[in-house]
């Protein structure tokens, strides 16, 4: 049974080719890291993974199913869930807020129950409540809950976009450079809540990142990219230690 | 200082979120019901008026402050409510049917003007519905057989099995409609469904990674917010008797739009507050027109500064100045609105004597998903 694969992913924008026939696998439980310089394609990937893009050719599996046609709500309807890089919260909402939507797949109430909110939409907004101040305990967000996010600082901001796309309950996790912006603290922080994210929830996640030392810290596997395809792939000491990748971020 | 204890996560879905505001809101209620006995015939249609722009402007609050999407066609929706309610009138139809008949026919246009906006955001998504609201007084203006043109069609009183719904009738009604209305609002609000609303207005693309579904939810916010409106443009029937296309323009669109700037763009409260404005502006500039020369007078002690000063206010014109100045006024200093502001005066008596006016500056923002506000 494949998990989650691409199989042979392009995305074309005019004459340029972003993402040039991308391919691999992950595994269940897996930490997956995708690195390379600025510009190399690893934000699209995950844009054409959260089917924000349209593939030009190609094939995204999840569960051998495949994912290519779905649309952006139903791929976080069968489980995907995903932070980005430059923070899309709801800024002028609550982080309780914020993370409740996350749970919207999970509320089966229809407009007119909730127009009269019926005694059925305030049980399931209580279960969404529970889910959602687990999340915060967790993460150790519950000091913030009724903050808007246009009053908190860019650390915090970047946890509560974590545990947004943790409140979807999600089966596998896309973290978009998850510790850019962050001090060394934070992102060491950062670097514990991602394994443990993996470990106690049993996660699979996918990651961009670029610092390197939480990149070793925490990825089973490392691919690296530039200029849409691969470069590399391996553990995070082999591809470091590439050739080809030394060359591609110091130009040599 | 009073605190709120949570006992459990009921607590903050309830309806009201403290005692006090029960009492606060039931005691508003009293006063609204008993306000026939005490107020003239004057005071009670200018209540009408405000309820009927209550339930507007809270609609639009729906719309724009929730669900992000801009409009200015609602008054075409108040004219669809308000031509229904005439027609239905005209056969004889009871109010308990053809009311919410109005609202859902209201709604299920809206959700049709609502698909435009899928594609559209902004300044084109106005524009869009603007050109919509052109379309329908076209309609009205040109579909004799029903709107009887031009000419305008008189709307037979409002009859409940049989009996007459006087003025206090159509007072009650609307009084009844407008809470209707705010308890549905206030319900989307709370439910996900409103959840989902400002998640579009937020960030259309987390949004849909968070697995909200934009098309439904955009036209959804739409047909609730035209529904609303075609609640209010029956009442708005009754209360003229009188119905005729150049009443429904683009200038009472901008009136409805005013209310919410006015009031505070995402507040309930806000509606309710910009409604009164909205409608007591107008007596209150004429107030001051004719007392102010005099006042002026008084004050200088000459006669002929005084009659220049009721030249210069009784310029065509005058009333519209004030009336921009008074935008521009709210749009600089007050971006909250009304609401904003009865927030201040309220944590001001809360913290007594404690306040700082830092509580309410606005931050300035630093990042890119920040500038441009």
């Amino acid at each position: 049974m494949t998990y989650f694969a691409l199989d042979d992913v392009s995305i074309q924008f005019g004459g340029l080719k972003a993402v040039d026939g991308v391919s691999f696998e992950v595994a269940k439980g897996e930490i997956f890291t995708i690195i390379g310089p600025n510009g190399a394609g690893k934000t699209t990937l995950f844009n054409l993974i959260s089917r924000l893009y349209n593939v030009t050719s190609g094939r995204i599996i999840f569960k051998d199913e495949e994912i290519t046609q779905l649309s952006a709500q139903q791929i976080a309807g069968r489980g995907i869930a995903r932070t980005f890089q430059n923070i899309e919260l709801f800024d002028n909402a609550s982080v309780l807020q914020n993370l409740l939507v996350g749970r919207h797949r999970h509320s089966t109430t229809r407009f007119w129950e909730d127009l009269f909110f019926l005694p059925k939409v305030q049980r399931e907004e209580v279960t969404h409540r529970h889910a959602v101040e687990e999340v915060m305990e967790f993460l150790r967000l519950q000091r913030y809950r009724d903050t808007l996010i246009a009053g908190l600082p860019y650390g915090v901001r970047k946890v509560v976009e974590v545990g947004r796309a943790l409140s979807i309950g999600p089966e596998v996790l896309l973290l978009d450079e998850p510790s850019s912006g962050l001090n060394v603290e934070e992102t060491s922080r950062m670097a514990e809540w991602i394994l443990e994210i993996n470990r106690r929830l049993g996660i699979t996640i996918l990651m961009v990142e670029h610092d390197m030392s939480l990149v070793s810290r925490v990825s089973d596997r490392v691919l690296a990219l530039n200029y849409g395809r691969i470069m590399a792939a391996g553990t995070a000491q082999e591809v470091q230690s590439n050739p080809d990748v030394v060359a591609a971020y110091l130009g040599a | 200082m009073a605190f709120r204890i949570r006992t459990g996560y009921e607590g903050d879905l309830s309806l009201f979120k403290t005692k006090q505001s029960v009492i606060s809101y039931g005691a508003l209620l009293l006063a609204l019901v008993v306000a026939p006995f005490l107020l003239g015939s004057y005071f009670l249609s200018q209540i009408v008026f405000v309820l009927i722009y209550t339930i507007v402007g809270i609609g639009l609050v729906l719309l724009s402050g929730y669900a992000g999407q801009t409009s200015i066609g609602h008054a075409a929706f108040l004219a669809i409510g308000a031509y229904t309610a005439a027609n239905a009138a005209k056969f004889g139809v009871p109010i308990y049917i053809y009311l919410p008949a109005a609202g859902l026919l209201t709604g299920l246009v809206g959700w049709l003007v609502g698909l435009p906006a899928l594609r559209l955001h902004g300044i084109y998504l106005a524009i869009a519905t603007f050109a919509f609201a052109l379309i329908v007084e076209e309609i009205l203006a040109r579909w004799e057989t029903v709107t009887n043109g031009n000419e305008g069609m008189m709307v037979k009183p409002a009859a409940v099995f049989g009996e007459r719904l006087g003025e206090w009738g159509l007072y009650y009604l609307c009084i009844a409609v407008t809470i209707f209305v705010i308890v549905i609002a206030v319900n989307v609000i709370r439910s996900p469904t409103g959840r989902a609303f400002l998640a579009l207005r937020d960030s259309e693309t987390a949004a849909r990674s968070m697995g909200v579904d934009s098309a439904r939810y955009k036209t959804f916010a739409f047909a609730l917010s035209a529904g609303m409106t075609g609640l209010a443009g029956v009442l708005y029937a009754h209360k003229l008797s009188f119905i005729s296309p150049e009443m429904f323009t683009l200038a009472l669109s901008i009136e409805f739009v005013m209310i919410i700037i006015i009031g505070g763009i995402a507040s309930l409260r806000g509606a309710a507050l910009g409604a009164i404005f909205m409608i007591m502006v107008d007596p209150v500039l004429v107030l001051i027109k004719d007392k102010l020369p005099g006042l002026i007078g008084a004050v200088t002690g000459s006669a002929m500064v005084q009659d220049k000063a009721s030249v210069l206010l009784a310029a065509p014109g005058v009333k519209s100045l004030i009336f921009g100045l008074i935008i521009i006024f709210f749009i600089i200093y007050e971006p909250m609105g009304l609401d904003g502001r009865w927030m201040k005066v309220k944590t001001w008596f809360k913290l007594f004597p404690f306040y700082k006016p830092a509580t309410f500056r606005r931050q300035k923002m630093y990042l890119k998903s920040e500038r441009g506000r």
